[in-house]
């Protein structure tokens, strides 16, 4: 029988090859950071980027249930600029009626999503485009096509610049909290396994027994309800409701998700590679801001957006690679 | 006495195509019950009626006597009734523990899964299969075998009043078998039912009590299985005399009987692979059919894997006549005139939602094109040719092989190897799953073409398949070729004795 309790360093790296590439270059990348810019590992930047990149997080993590099901969701963008507009407009009332508002509006949109693909059997990549389309049209509507000021006054600034217990700002700690839950939500629950047997094999799972329309309205109203946070975040980051915010934001997110090592295919992924695919993508800019900043390159935003495609490729491809080795170990 | 399950008039048709129209079945607490009939004849829609994979249109069916509101597999499972279906429902991306506790995981306080007990109640439920293997494992890692196993043991490990099994034993060998068995009449002692569908008839007089027999959709005959005889189960399924049966014969194969073998089409001299081929040499000449003989692991589905170049040589070579080099992927495998059936139909066979029609050309289309373009009158003339010939029960070339029943699509696999003509053809279990009027059928159509000087290459775990029908076997072991039989004057007894005289050989 095998020893299963000792922690083996070889098995478990052998467990989750699928995700080993991605922590490898995040590593790399911080060690290169804070060896070659002065304040790259200093508290402000690491606060301000992790509070600046905290809405990507939270999006593609709930992008990444939809995805393990072997659907996608299109929306989340738009989602979250609509979102936004709600958590600008709700700000007055403070952060105990904007937080849960933003996040209702995005469960909304995402029950809606559940409702075309699940009940309606519209294949998710076409309902999820219609609910893009639509809620991008509804922030305009609701905005004016303006940004919405939040109000100053209001508790509600505290979100993205009052420390949590002292230590780290609200958007940092809630997203924490949303990754963790997700985590065990994923790890330690039927439902979360159920998420991943679709992914494997719908038929099967049916036949299995199990709950598969459940988990299939849960992770599309999941990712509304991550996206509508992000949405939230994304006032309290810029001061302001964004209708026009959120382009691309689910192409990001999926990249977070697949350079993590989860599978497009659905059946298998991991919370923890996403984030840390997430953390990746925001670190090429940040580190390329410091290059910027020592003055000797200069490199518009555009050549940044290049950059960090090719770098996203490259991690993809080394990504597999060491998959595939590390699995030839194991037999 | 009150019935477990009664299913009576039961009426079922799929886009028109009529699969049930009066089926019935009655199973009483306890019992062992079966259900044979031919491919096609509506015993995998019966049960899937029965757990709510598919919605009856007409009939009644009574669970302990109070009308069944199963509408779900998951309700037929809160009612008792675990199913192993036909094509494996498992998720082989997901470990074994996933795919034996998925939905039933143990909790801890906070109602999270238990890991660690799941593992540890997996590993229990395996042992009682003699099964002992990681657990945390990719399911699909393990061969098709352990994951047959793999589903039984979680349906038993159900706690049901009824455990189905939809052909079950199909890719287990004889050891396995036995366990299963064992198992099955465990559960008898417990007074839990069991549902057996097999093409196995001796199987039947093992372990059931009674057999339901159904023909074109319908229910033809319930027996008491000490009552009858083989024979007139299978003259009652096929709707024939039994003389005209019995006169036919047992295999259609023929081993033994031709005359002169031809010239040799394929030598494989001491090849090994990476997969566990150690030491294997045989030859294969015009017009004769090898047979592989060996236990589940011997190294016989690896062989022929090698054979056809899908795994490369660690060393030894393979000398096809026909193909100048060696062969070293299977595209030349193909250009050298080899075919190969494989066992896994599922995995490496069938493309689900293309059609009959295209399953069956898929391999042929370059030889069907005149000037760029896909001759469609010759595709379809060659693809209803081989629907008659074969007999295979379909609505029309343009239904999706899916839709097809497991020994139907079984048959345009063959279909689609034997309309390439090719000079040796590799067939790894080709009448698995198969009815026994269509085993026939399939092995006289083979038979034919060996005579035409096609070589075969016969992988089969029946023993009597290969003693009738293969000109010689080889034995294998462990990776190595041990022994060669030749026929005629091989019996089942001495090709068991060859096998377990070897194992018991390496034991010692
Ligand atoms: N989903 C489906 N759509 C259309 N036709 C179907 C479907 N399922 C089964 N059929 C048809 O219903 C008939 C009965 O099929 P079924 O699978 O019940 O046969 P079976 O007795 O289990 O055969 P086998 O021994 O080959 O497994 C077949 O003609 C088959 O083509
Ligand atoms: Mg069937």
């Amino acid at each position: 029988m095998l020893d299963t309790t000792a922690f083996d360093l070889r098995r478990y790296i052998q467990g989750n090859n699928h995700s080993l590439g991605v922590w490898i270059t995040l590593i790399a990348l911080i060690v290169f950071g804070v060896m070659r810019y002065d304040n790259f590992g200093g508290s402000y930047n690491i606060s301000s980027f992790l509070n600046y990149n905290a809405m990507f997080i939270v999006i593609a993590v709930g992008m990444c249930f939809v995805i393990m099901t072997g659907g996608i969701d299109l929306s989340v963008g738009s989602v979250a600029a609509f979102t936004s507009v709600v958590a600008a407009y709700l700000s007055p009332y403070g952060i105990q009626v904007a937080l849960p508002g933003a996040v209702a509006a995005g469960l909304a949109i995402g029950g809606l999503n559940a409702f075309f693909v699940v009940a309606m059997r519209i294949p998710p990549f076409i309902a999820t485009l219609a609910t893009m389309l639509g809620a991008k049209g509804g922030a305009l509507v609701i905005s004016g096509a303006q940004t919405i000021s939040i109000d100053w006054t209001s508790n509600f600034t505290k979100l993205g610049l009052e420390k949590a217990f002292g230590i780290l700002p609200w958007t940092i700690v809630i997203t924490a909290i949303v990754v963790v839950g997700l985590w065990v939500l994923l790890e330690k629950t039927s439902l979360g396994r159920t998420v991943l047997a679709i992914g494997g094999g719908e038929d099967a799972s049916v036949m299995m027994g199990l709950n598969v329309t459940r988990a299939k309205v849960l992770v599309y109203v999941l990712s509304g309800g991550c996206a509508g946070m992000a949405g939230l975040f994304l006032a309290s980051g810029f001061g302001a409701g964004q209708p026009l915010e959120g382009v691309g934001w689910e192409l990001s997110a999926i990249a977070s998700v697949v350079v993590g090592g989860t599978l497009l295919t659905g059946g298998m992924g991991s919370i923890s590679a996403t984030v840390a695919g997430a953390l990746l993508l925001g670190l090429v800019f940040n580190i390329l801001n410091f290059e910027n900043g020592r003055g000797v390159i200069s490199l518009s935003a555009y050549w940044q957006m290049v950059i960090r495609g090719a770098f996203l490729f490259a991690v993809i491809v080394f990504q597999s690679r060491v998959a595939s080795t590390a699995k030839k170990g194991t037999i | 006495m009150q019935h477990l399950i009664e299913m009576s008039g039961i009426k079922k048709s799929f886009a028109g195509v009529v699969a049930l129209q009066n089926a019935n079945l009655h199973i009483a607490p306890g019992e062992v019950h079966a259900i044979i009939g031919q491919n096609g004849a509506g015993k995998s829609t019966l049960i899937k009626i029965l757990t709510g994979v598919y919605r009856r249109d007409a009939g009644e069916v009574t669970i302990n006597g109070t009308p069944s509101t199963v509408s779900t597999p998951r309700e037929a499972q809160d009612a008792g009734i675990a199913t192993i279906y036909q094509e494996l429902s498992l998720v082989p991306l997901r470990s074994v523990t996933e795919n034996v506790m998925m939905g039933y995981e143990p909790r801890t306080r906070f109602g999270t899964i238990d890991w660690k007990a799941a593992h540890k109640r997996t590993r229990e439920i395996l042992e009682r299969f003699g099964i002992d293997i990681d657990v945390k494992a990719q399911l699909g890692s393990y061969s098709t075998a352990i994951q047959q196993l793999v589903a039984i043991a979680r349906a038993v490990s159900l706690n049901a009043q009824l455990v189905i099994m939809d052909e079950a034993t199909s890719s287990l060998d004889d050891q396995e078998i036995e366990i299963l068995f064992s198992v099955v009449r465990e559960l008898k002692k417990e007074g839990v039912a069991v549902l057996y569908i097999s093409h196995f008839l001796d199987e039947l007089y093992q372990i059931c009590d009674r057999v339901t027999i159904m023909r074109d959709g319908q229910t033809v005959g319930q027996r008491v299985i000490s009552e009858t005889t083989k024979l007139g189960l299978i003259s009652e399924m096929l709707g024939r005399d039994p003389e005209e049966i019995e006169a036919a014969g047992m295999t259609g194969l023929g081993g033994g009987e031709k005359a002169e073998p031809g010239s040799s089409l394929f030598e494989a001299e001491n090849i090994s692979t990476a997969r566990g081929l150690k030491d294997v040499s045989l030859t294969l000449r015009k017009g004769e059919i090898v047979g592989l003989g060996g236990l589940l692991g011997s190294g016989r589905t690896e062989t022929a894997r090698a054979l056809f170049g899908l795994d490369g040589l660690k060393s030894g070579k393979i000398d096809a006549h026909g193909s100048s080099g060696q062969i070293g992927t299977p595209a030349e495998a193909i250009a050298a005139g080899v075919g190969f059936l494989t066992e896994d139909r599922k995995r490496e066979g069938i493309v689900p939602h293309m059609s009959v029609r295209e399953n069956m050309t898929l391999a042929l289309l370059p030889k069907l094109k005149t000037m760029g373009m896909v001759d469609r009158k010759r595709e379809t003339e060659l693809v209803e040719r081989f629907i008659k010939s074969l007999g295979i029960k379909t609505s029309g070339m343009e239904q999706p092989i899916r839709e097809l029943s497991g020994g139907n699509q079984q048959k345009v696999l063959l279909a689609r190897w034997l309309a390439l003509e090719p000079e040796v053809l590799i067939l790894d279990e080709p009448t698995r799953g198969v009815d026994v009027g269509a085993k026939f059928e399939i092995q006289s159509i083979i038979r034919e073409y060996v005579d035409k000087g096609l070589g075969v290459l016969l992988i089969s775990s029946e023993f009597e398949e290969l003693v009738e029908g293969a000109d010689r076997i080889v034995v294998l072991r462990d990776g190595f070729s041990i022994t060669e039989l030749e026929n005629p004057g091989v019996t089942e007894e001495a090709l068991i004795a060859a096998i377990a005289h070897h194992h018991e050989e390496a034991a010692a």
